[in-house]
């Protein structure tokens, strides 16, 4: 387990980027979190500096889309799902659980 | 329809083909495409291919079952010569001849030379795959001075990988400041900057006068310097010319589609001819209600054209238009710019967030007020943003 931030310091919209055996990006999503492997499976891009829409994080260098709850990309160009992790919360701070749980179909 | 010709096997062609089977066009689909390999993504060639750190692997566009999924005849290592009017089949360089009933044209461009350049060794531009293994080849071939002539945004990041290999590289840039074309003459000085700041060579207002070459002893000759228009001379074994591309349309001369700087479309991608559809670098299309032609040599307008092109090919006529946002990315001395919308040579530019002496800062560019365009450097989150911002306005 991994202490991501202060959950005060991630608001509903924002992201933080988190050193682990792989950079991780952790979410909010209107109270909701989640984590993902912060790479974008396409090319070279921070997942955490994308643009959040719903479930879906937006790659910010080619577009391409993943869904936060499976991991699993929703469009081109990326192909391959990035690994998704549980996220906890204990008082008042953001936990990553890793390893991942693999990215299911 | 029965038959549909996709003609290019890049960016646009793959994504036309995926694109055609995606809106349920069942029929026999071919794509003809002049180069031998496997579709790749051409922008990681100046960058890791250059640098060996991609893998053809990395950057092919399908893989194997992709291939499958497409149910499509690909025709690689094959040129459309001819387009029959009034597009009833292609003339192929194989000899053979394919009636079709629709036909995608995503033939991109074809890199400019300079003029007498020609089987002078050493001497290279950078469009293909091909390209760029044989440049890389000759840069790891001991190369000792690398001349790029041509400031854009291929001949920076060819500079910057250069220069990460450690071979020494002076940009011969024809206008005052590079990138001042499209990026505006502010925000080019600062790409300038990034040349100067890792001691890259850079000249700029001087075009190339000529090439100097000697024999190479094996029958032909190879390159040692390029002179400039000012009398100067800079000595290099390789040369790189980046110099832009001019689209492939040759191949449509006496077919009917109207081509000139591109093949001429409405704002539907669509062609003189209702099932002729054009999508990528080679489509001019109609941007906005004034009428006014664009066309666009970026990897997101070839990723999204298609989709378009594509819809009113099978519906017959135009039911859906292209909105382009013009987003570009390029990568140099580790440094990553984003650009969308569009540039007002004459307006005003504000830096809103960081500093371009840090190299790391995000500008908008205006035009009697409002934002129109939006550059950053290094800071892909209020990039981002700021970008959303601008489609949604151009939307409503
Ligand atoms: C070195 C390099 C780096 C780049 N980097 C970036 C970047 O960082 N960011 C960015 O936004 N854009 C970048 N681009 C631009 C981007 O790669 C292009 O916009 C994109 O490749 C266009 O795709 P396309 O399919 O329209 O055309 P192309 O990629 O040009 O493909 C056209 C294909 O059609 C084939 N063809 C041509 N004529 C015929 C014919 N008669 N019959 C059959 N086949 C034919 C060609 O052989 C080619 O394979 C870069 C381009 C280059 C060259
Ligand atoms: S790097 Fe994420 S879509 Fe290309």
């Amino acid at each position: 387990m991994i202490e991501a931030c202060r959950l005060v310091d991630l608001p509903p919209g924002e992201s933080v980027r988190v050193s682990a055996h792989v950079p991780i990006a952790v979410f909010n999503v209107d109270g909701a979190l989640y984590a993902i492997d912060d790479t974008c499976t396409h090319q070279d891009a921070s997942l955490a500096d994308g643009w959040l829409e719903g479930c879906f994080v937006e790659c910010p260098l080619h577009a391409a889309s993943f869904d936060l709850r499976t991991g699993m990309p929703t469009c081109l160009p990326a192909k391959r799902p990035v690994n998704v992790y549980p996220v906890h919360v204990y008082d008042g701070v953001v936990y990553v659980d890793t390893p991942p749980t693999e990215g299911v179909a | 329809m029965r038959t549909i010709a996709v003609v290019g096997a890049s960016l646009a062609g793959v994504r036309a083909a995926q694109e055609l089977r995606a809106q349920g066009y069942a029929g026999r689909l071919v794509v003809v495409g002049a180069e031998a390999h496997q579709p790749y993504d051409r922008p990681p060639l100046s960058k890791d291919v250059l640098l060996g750190k991609a893998t053809r692997a990395e950057i092919a566009l399908l893989d194997d079952g992709e291939v499958a999924r497409l149910s499509a005849e690909m025709w690689l290592g094959v040129r459309a010569e001819r387009l029959v009017p009034p597009a009833g089949a292609l003339v192929l360089s194989t000899g053979s001849e394919l009636p079709v009933d629709g036909v995608v044209i995503a033939t991109g461009g074809v890199a400019r030379r300079l003029p007498g350049a020609r089987g002078i060794r050493g001497v290279h531009v950078l469009r293909t795959l091909d390209d760029a293994l044989a440049l890389r080849a000759d840069l790891l071939a001991g190369a000792t001075r690398v001349a790029v002539v041509g400031g854009g945004f291929v001949g920076a990041e060819v500079a910057s990988s250069c220069h990460a290999l450690g071979v020494p590289v002076t940009v011969i840039e024809a206008l005052p400041v590079p990138l001042s074309r499209v990026l505006g003459e502010r925000i080019g000085a600062v790409c300038a900057d990034l040349h100067t700041d890792h001691g890259v060579d850079l000249r700029c207002g001087v075009s190339v006068a000529g090439l100097v070459s000697v024999p190479d002893g094996a029958g032909g000759r190879r390159v040692t310097a390029v002179e400039l228009s000012d009398g100067g001379r800079v000595d290099a074994d390789v040369v790189v010319v980046g110099v832009g591309m001019r689209p492939a349309t040759e191949w449509l001369a006496g077919s009917g589609i109207a081509v000139d700087d591109g093949v001429l479309c409405d704002a539907g991608c669509v062609t003189r001819l209702p099932n002729v559809v054009a999508a990528g670098d080679v489509a001019r299309y109609q941007a906005d209600a004034t009428g006014r032609r664009v066309r666009h040599e970026h990897w997101s307008n070839a990723a999204a054209t298609p989709a378009t092109a594509v819809r009113n090919l099978l519906a017959g006529r135009t039911v859906a238009r292209h909105a382009a946002d013009g987003y570009v990315w390029s990568e140099q001395y580790g440094v990553r710019i984003q650009f969308a919308g569009q540039v007002d040579p004459t307006g005003e530019v504000r830096f809103v967030d960081g500093a371009p002496a840090d190299r790391r800062f995000v500008a908008t560019y205006h035009r009697d007020g409002a934002v129109v365009g939006v550059l950053a450097f290094d800071s892909p989150r209020l990039f981002t943003k700021l970008r959303r911002q601008l489609a949604a306005i151009h939307a409503r």
